[in-house]
Order: structure tokens, then C-alpha cells, then sequence
């Protein structure tokens, strides 16, 4: 019975549930299968359906329309989204291509550059954030010895903190995308290069006619990746302003969390629905690209 | 010729530098508060008057109010890291190898599923998660973060080791089949010896995953003798006048597990975790 030939496709005529008709290979990949299907249904389905029935309540749009807070991070959020973002992978591009170089100093570097991605964010974005203390900080303390002028506030200006919190989700991620990009620059076979080389092309034209249409594909992945995460980063704003100065500075993110702790849950719901419009495009255009 | 290349080493250096400080910077400022006194952290100083290690004798002894239990949540941390990674590994490598090699019924809406988590923004799904683990009654309980972080990180494990699976021969399945092998045979004796590199860098992944949670871990536990360390680490931020100098200490402490076995196990890491991006 078990010699049945594994690789037979699927019956081109449903089975309907004849359970009995299961040999003993299918039966195991349903019980291999099993562990993840529970864990998927017991803790994304049930939470993630409960928490929509935790949001059906007009009221609690409207109450988080009417909060301030709200319309301020919506718009943190996009700007995070649309500035860091694309700034992060135009500069992982950009490095990408100074890391396939093969000098012996670059490599070390490489190896020094992944730190930022390797070690888990809590202490390093506390340590950048008692960095840019305006008093204490060593940033602005460098400052004045150099200037003999006061550095700003960094973390108390809504638009100062916020771009500080950019800064901080580029530090931690760009590692992780630099990587991402190397390993696609790296599967172009070096011929082209060679062949464009002879050809007596320059550096931006290779770039042009070779790296880009090999890379476009990967790039906007990426970026659309990098996107949804980023939604999701709680800790770049939390970590280094908490929100601050006078929640001025939240994402969706953090707002969400936010509520969550005021224990309004509905609005904590209502900020996550809120963002789903933003979500699932991204959602769907990723899975149509790698489910193939 | 030799003037151009020099030209060339120039403007690479001219690059590496501002590289080199941006990545470091930080980290080097977590060293150097860990090595200096309070005095000498704040100062401003590139480098403190009188290094000391006594930052650290006071996190080991847990001599200080936001460190009495360092021991337990260091001890936390790492049940709950290993848990995670070698739960997430089984149920992983179960799934990939019943979707990719027994090409199992609902294989493939399973992965679509998976990977329908994996595009889940995290902190998105923190809060229907936290309310869940309020219903099943294992709020603040360990247990609920080891599930959660399960959750967060088989999606990428399925999707990783089905990537690898996928590139096995098939010859291999159909070899053992005709030997008269059976599911588990070949998972236990063929599947498993191949995909070492992969289930390594999986594992990694996991526990890695795990141990630098920081907001799940903060959403469900809550006891002082339960949380990791990373949750101890975000409660010196409640004081106004921190102890910085520790808190950096300790976080130097923290980082450096993840920070070695990620380079112990880069070469895995790197192959395994950019395989199944490369593709897309």
C-alpha cells in the first residue's frame, strides 16, 4: 500500500470526504500538518476575529475621530512610511553595492555592519536615546564643546523626535535590507558585468542596463515588505519618545498599544481596523507575489 | 593606473567611515556607560576618567531596586527563547516537510494562511492576542508568551524550510518508499539529516526571535518574578532619575547572547534566512 508513487497530483474530480480512501501517507501529512493548522486557528483566527467583533461599534470610530491623537498619528504614520522607508532601501541599494565589493576592509565591515540587525533593540535605542538627552546626552554635550552653542531639544519637538525615530528604525533595519539587497546583487552573473565592461560601459551605466532590471523585482518586494513591518514597528517611537512630547509623536502602532493600556479596547480595535485599508492592499499584492 | 585605484581606495573610505560611525556610535555609547561611573556617564566624555566595572558587580549582585530578580528574568529569558525555538522548529519542520515532500491535502492553503500571519503587522496583532490570552486564561503566564512568539515566528519558519525542502530530490522519497520506509522513516532518516543547515538556521531564528521580544512580553506577563529581561530592561524607563549607567550594564548583558550566536551561527543565517527572498 505504501508504495503508491508519492508525486501523483490531486484528482481532477473532488473526492468529497472519503476519509476511508486516505492511504497511509496522507493520513500522516494531515497529522504533520495538524500543529500548525491548531496553532493558526487558535491564536490568529479566534484573536483576530474576536478583536474585529470588539471593534463593531460605530461609536468608537467616532470617538477616535474626535481624539487628536488619532489624526496626528495617522499622518506620523504615513510619513514614516513613505520617507523612512524609501529612504532605507534607497541607501540598502546604494550599500548593497558597496558591500559586494571584495577589498579585505569591506568585508570586515560587513561584519560590523549587521551588529545593529543582531542585537535586540531594547538597549540600543535606550542607549540612542539618553544620547540625544538635551543636557546630559553625549550628542549635544559634543556640541557645545565644539560650537560652545546648545544642541536642540532633539526628543521635544514633535517633528525633531519623530525624524529621530526614523532615524532609529533605519539604524535597526537597514542591516537586515543591505543583506536582503547583497544577495540579489550577487546572484547577476559577474559575465554581464564583464561583457558591459568590454563594451566600455560606465559604472552608472551598468547600474542602468544590469543591476536595476535584475534587482527592480526584488527591490519592490522589499520595500513592500519593509512597509507592512514597518506598520507594525512599536519600538523605534516607543522606546526612544514614548509617544512624546504630548503624544505627538505616535504611530498607529504605539497608538493602538496606547489604548490598550488606558484599557479602552474598543478604540484600541477601532485604531487597528482604521489601519487595514493601509494593510491589506500591501498584504495582498505580497502574497499574490510569493504564494506563486 | 596605481593613482586611479588609490583614488578609487579614497572614495570607498570616504564611504566606510560615516558607515562605520553610524552602525557603532550607538553601541560604542552603551559600552561606555556600562564602564563609567554615574560622574563619568554624564560628563560627556568619549571615554570615561575612571573605567570601572562596578556597573556590573551591581547588576550580578542584583544590588539595586529594578534588578532583584535579575537572575530569575535573565532565567526567563532563556526557557522562554529555548522553548520558543525548539517548539517552533518541530511544528515547523512537520509542516514544511508534510506540504513539500507528502504534498499533504490543504498543504498548500495552509502555507497561504502562514504566510497571511507572516504579513500580519506584529504590534497588530498584540492586542487581539493579549485579549485572547485573557479568554483562554494564561494572561501572565508564561505560557501565553511562548504561544505568542510561536505564533509570530513559525509563519517564516514553514515558509523558509518548505523554500529548502522543495530543492530535495525527489528520487530520495521514492527510494525509501520503495524500500518500504514509512512518513516518519523518511522524515526521521532522510528529511531531517538534509535539512540540518536549514533547521539550524530556523532554530536560530526562533530563539533569537524570542529572546528580544520586547512588546508581546510586555503585553503578557507582568509579575516581577515572571518577565524577561528585555521587559526588566523597558522598567528603568518609569523612573525619572535612571540609573542609566546600569541599565546600560545590564543591557550590554542582554545583547551579547543574541549578538554571539548570531555570529556563531552567521554563515547558516545568512544563506538560509535571504534563500527564500532571493526567489521572490
Amino acid at each position: 500500500m505504501s508504495t503508491i508513487a508519492l508525486p501523483q497530483s490531486e484528482p481532477a474530480v473532488p473526492t468529497g470526504p472519503a476519509r476511508k480512501g486516505l492511504t497511509t501517507w496522507q493520513r500522516w501529512g494531515l497529522v504533520l500538518l495538524a500543529p500548525y493548522a491548531a496553532v493558526f486557528v487558535v491564536f490568529v483566527v479566534y484573536p483576530v476575529v474576536y478583536g474585529l467583533w470588539l471593534a463593531r461599534h460605530p461609536q468608537s470610530y467616532v470617538n477616535l475621530v474626535n481624539d487628536p491623537i488619532f489624526f496626528g498619528s495617522v499622518v506620523n504614520t504615513l510619513i514614516f512610511l513613505i520617507v523612512a522607508i524609501n529612504l532605507k532601501m534607497a541607501v540598502a541599494l546604494a550599500l548593497s553595492g558597496f558591500f559586494v565589493r571584495t577589498n579585505a576592509w569591506i568585508r570586515w565591515l560587513s561584519v560590523l555592519f549587521i551588529l545593529p540587525w543582531a542585537v535586540p533593540s531594547i538597549p540600543t535605542i535606550l542607549s540612542l536615546r539618553f544620547m540625544l538627552n538635551p543636557e546630559w546626552g553625549i550628542v549635544n554635550q559634543t556640541i557645545f564643546k565644539l560650537t560652545g552653542a546648545d544642541g536642540p531639544n532633539w526628543l521635544n519637538d514633535r517633528w525633531l523626535a519623530l525624524s529621530m525615530a526614523m532615524a532609529v528604525h533605519v539604524w535597526k533595519s537597514l542591516p537586515f535590507w543591505t543583506m536582503i539587497l547583497i544577495a540579489g546583487r550577487l546572484s547577476i552573473p559577474a559575465e554581464h558585468y564583464e561583457a558591459a565592461g568590454v563594451d566600455g560601459a560606465r559604472t552608472l551605466q551598468k547600474f542602468r542596463y544590469i543591476t536595476w532590471p535584475a534587482l527592480r523585482g526584488l527591490y519592490l518586494t522589499s520595500l513592500i515588505l519593509s512597509m507592512i513591518w514597518t506598520l507594525g514597528d512599536f519600538n523605534s517611537v516607543y522606546l526612544l519618545t514614548g509617544g512624546g512630547p504630548a503624544d505627538l509623536t505616535h504611530v498607529l502602532a504605539t497608538l493602538g498599544i496606547r489604548y490598550l493600556r488606558l484599557d479602552q479596547v474598543d478604540l484600541s480595535m477601532a485604531t487597528i481596523v482604521c489601519a487595514l485599508p493601509l494593510v491589506l492592499p500591501l498584504v495582498y499584492f505580497m502574497m499574490k507575489r510569493l504564494s506563486k | 593606473m596605481t593613482a586611479r585605484k588609490a583614488l578609487q581606495e579614497a572614495r570607498l573610505i570616504l564611504i566606510g567611515i560615516p558607515v562605520a560611525l553610524w552602525t557603532l556610535v550607538p553601541i560604542y555609547h552603551m559600552f561606555l556607560f556600562a564602564l563609567s561611573s554615574k560622574d563619568d556617564a554624564f560628563s560627556g566624555r568619549l571615554w570615561p576618567a575612571h573605567p570601572t566595572l562596578n556597573n556590573f558587580r551591581i547588576v550580578f549582585e542584583e544590588k539595586h531596586y529594578f534588578l532583584n530578580h535579575f537572575w530569575t528574568q535573565l532565567g526567563n529569558s532563556l526557557v522562554i527563547a529555548i522553548a520558543v525555538g525548539v517548539i517552533t522548529l518541530a511544528i515547523a519542520a512537520a509542516a514544511a516537510f508534510a506540504i513539500s515532500r507528502l504534498k499533504a491535502r490543504g498543504g498548500r492553503l495552509l502555507m497561504n494562511c502562514a504566510l497571511f500571519t507572516y504579513f500580519i503587522p506584529a504590534a497588530f496583532l498584540a492586542v487581539p492576542m493579549y485579549k485572547a490570552m485573557g479568554v483562554y486564561g494564561i494572561l501572565n503566564t508564561q505560557w501565553a508568551l511562548i504561544l505568542a512568539m510561536i505564533t509570530l515566528a513559525s509563519p517564516y519558519a514553514i515558509w523558509v524550510l518548505k523554500q529548502a525542502s522543495d530543492k530535495l530530490p525527489f528520487e530520495l522519497d521514492e527510494a525509501a518508499r520503495i524500500d518500504g520506509a514509512s512518513p516518519l522513516q523518511l522524515f526521521r532518516l532522510v528529511y531531517v539529516p538534509l535539512m540540518v543547515p536549514s533547521l539550524v538556521a530556523i532554530g536560530t531564528y526562533a530563539l533569537l526571535l524570542a529572546w528580544n521580544e520586547y512588546l508581546y512580553a510586555f503585553l503578557l506577563l507582568s509579575n516581577d518574578k515572571d518577565i524577561t529581561l528585555a521587559v526588566a530592561l523597558g522598567h528603568f524607563l518609569s523612573a525619572d532619575d535612571s540609573p542609566w549607567e546600569i541599565l546600560m550594564a545590564t543591557g550590554l548583558v542582554y545583547a551579547l547572547p543574541p549578538a554571539a550566536i548570531y555570529y556563531v551561527f552567521r554563515r547558516y543565517m545568512v544563506s538560509g534566512l535571504t534563500a527564500g527572498a532571493v526567489k521572490a
